[in-house]
């Protein structure tokens, strides 16, 4: 058993300004998560505890929440993540298309990680830029009216 | 033509800073807002019957109108602009959020004002980051020119606006269940009544309001209600609406329209009608949610009550097209997989009903299926009702499956004895 901290001084820090503005310390669990999550990449367990403790929360009630939402990760991953977008519209003008290029470039399938820690591939459900489908986010960028031959280009820009 | 809320948004996608903002006039409505009472501001937007524009479409004017009578006590209040776009299909707030961050915040201001409320939120979905970044500046831009914080503009009416960006969950859309993410739990909807103009976050009473919604506020109060009204191509009509095409059409995007302008000419004139050797099949007119409308349907206007009458709903107004070469239950079977991933889990129906659908659907599109699982599906959509469910996702999410088993009940069938899906070929 480790006394070393998870959360680096800085996030705690950035998390306890969250607390002038909520009625509880609870009610900024979401801002806390997001927080750690800009810092450490993704929320493991041992931060998950320390996190909870900060916030007077049990373990289990703020897992509820990390658990529930898209964009909080609780498994690793590596140091881009690719959204693409798997709706309606995206599937009618033909993501799946960019979705198999992905798959065997990277050799992954949604929820993997690259060895070299480079990329994770997840889908994400509507982006709301159908007009320019199919999309894809990476980290926080969007690239639009993807097709197969801007793939290469655009992930070379993550490395 | 009369556009008030995207005229000034530039089209090379920059944004419109407070300073070009108010040189076309911006914040002159709130300063005129001010000077007449809250009460008085809620009639006018009564009379213009503004609708919601988040897919609803409850008149706006009504919904302020709930909330407790102010007898002089000072209680908290809150207004929140609903930005967690999340609808399939739709893509119009980022528009409003991205190109002209201000006239919300104006549209807000007016609005919190009318309701006397303290303190404001613009609930923003994870994936618009740049409207984050521009929300963040027009906030500090606002704060720094007396138009939001202590007195504002000079009078007695103070209110704090805060940006809180969502971390993913098409649930967060629901208004009640955007109150509990804010209040930093699971984005679970509640029981109304109460409704959350009477106890809203935190228990106190709160407005929730469409992005779009809000935008039209400050035309409202500068033209006047009659003006709204007489912008219009239907007498259900009033104001402008945001429309927008995604799918095989040549020239996908958004325009923003008279209201109950006719579905026609958003798909043949705007949108420039099919793609080179695709024809048109059919069309969720407001989004994932809502029934197809199909070539019978073309001349519809799209208005609240027309839509309503020919079968479907006007929702967010941004039109997915199916064209003839896309399988209509593969495209179900993409909509019900949505659904059910994005279902809260709170109520059985939906959190057991959604994949048993999503499942049905995989195996008729595998070649699978069996004539029984069209009566499952026809049962689900039956089920899954208002009244059964805790809210409107599962009922929303079985409309477009229901519509197409009445308008492409032979593509299931053929795929029953096929055994195969038909359209894999044509791509």
């Amino acid at each position: 058993m480790t006394d070393e901290k998870i959360i680096s001084e800085k996030a705690i820090k950035e998390i306890e300004e969250l607390f002038h503005d909520v009625p509880k310390k609870s009610a900024a669990c979401i801002e806390a998560l997001k927080i750690v999550q800009k810092h450490h990449r993704w929320v493991s367990d041992e931060a998950l505890k320390e996190l909870a403790t900060m916030l007077d929360m049990t373990i289990h009630e703020l897992d509820s929440i990390a658990t529930f939402y898209n964009m909080i990760f609780r498994k690793p991953v590596g140091r881009h993540v690719i959204l693409l977008c798997n709706s309606v519209s995206c599937w009618i003008m033909g993501y799946e298309e960019i979705l198999h290029y992905l798959e065997n470039k990277l050799s992954l399938k949604y929820g993997e990680t690259t060895p070299d820690d480079r990329f994770t591939l997840l889908p994400i459900p509507c982006l709301g830029t159908c007009d320019h489908a199919p999309a894809l986010i990476i980290d926080e960028e969007l690239h639009r009216d993807l097709t197969i031959d801007k793939l290469d280009k655009i992930l070379d820009a993550y490395q | 033509m009369e556009q008030p809320l995207t005229q000034h948004i530039k089209k090379d996608g920059s944004v419109l800073s407070l300073k070009e903002y108010e040189s076309t006039g911006g914040y002159q409505a709130l300063k005129k807002a001010l000077q007449s009472t809250p009460a008085e501001i809620m009639e006018i937007v009564k009379d213009s019957k503004l609708r919601g524009r988040g897919g609803a479409g409850f008149p706006t004017g009504m919904k302020w109108s709930f909330g407790p009578k102010d007898d002089g006590t000072p209680i908290t209040k809150y207004l929140i602009a609903n930005g967690d776009e999340m609808e399939p299909g739709t893509f119009k707030d980022r528009l409003l959020l991205e190109g002209s961050p201000h006239q919300l915040i104006e549209g807000m201001i007016i609005s919190a004002y009318a309701f006397q409320a303290n303190i404001s939120y613009i609930f923003l979905r994870w994936a618009y980051h740049v409207a984050a970044e521009r929300v963040t500046v027009a906030l500090k831009e606002a704060y720094d020119a007396g138009y939001l914080g202590k007195n504002i503009a000079g009078s007695n009416y103070s209110l704090e606006m805060h940006l809180h960006t969502s971390v993913g969950r098409y649930m967060c859309g629901e208004e009640t269940a955007l109150l509990n993410a804010l209040e930093g739990k699971r984005a679970n909807p509640r029981n109304k009544p109460p409704f959350p103009q009477v106890s809203g976050l935190f228990g106190k009473p709160t407005i929730v309001n469409n992005v779009e919604t809000l935008c039209n506020i400050p035309h409202i109060i500068a033209h006047g209600a009659e003006w709204y009204l007489g912008i219009r191509k239907s007498p259900g009509g009033g104001g402008t609406k945001l429309y927008g095409a995604s799918g095989k059409v040549k020239t996908p995007g958004i325009w923003e329209l008279p209201l109950g302008t006719p579905l026609r000419e958003i798909i043949e004139v705007h949108a420039g009608g099919m793609m080179d050797g695709y024809k048109f099949r059919g069309v969720l007119p407001g989004g994932a949610s809502t029934d197809f409308l199909t070539e019978e349907h073309l001349d519809v206007a799209m208005d609240f009550e027309e839509v309503t009458k020919a079968g479907s709903r006007m929702g967010t107004g941004t039109v997915i097209v199916l064209d003839d070469k896309t399988c209509p239950v593969g495209m179900c079977l993409n909509l019900e997989k949505f659904f059910a991933q994005e279902s809260c889990g709170w109520c059985t129906p939906c959190r057991e009903g959604l994949p048993w659908t999503a499942k049905i659907l995989q195996g008729l599109e595998m070649g699978q299926g069996k004539m029984e699982d069209i009566d499952h599906l026809i049962y689900q959509t039956h089920y899954n009702a208002p009244g059964n469910t805790f809210c409107a996702l599962a009922p929303g999410a079985m409309e477009p499956l229901q519509s197409a088993l009445k308008y492409f009940r032979e593509d299931f069938e053929k795929h029953i004895h096929d055994h195969r899906c038909g359209y894999k070929e044509h791509n």
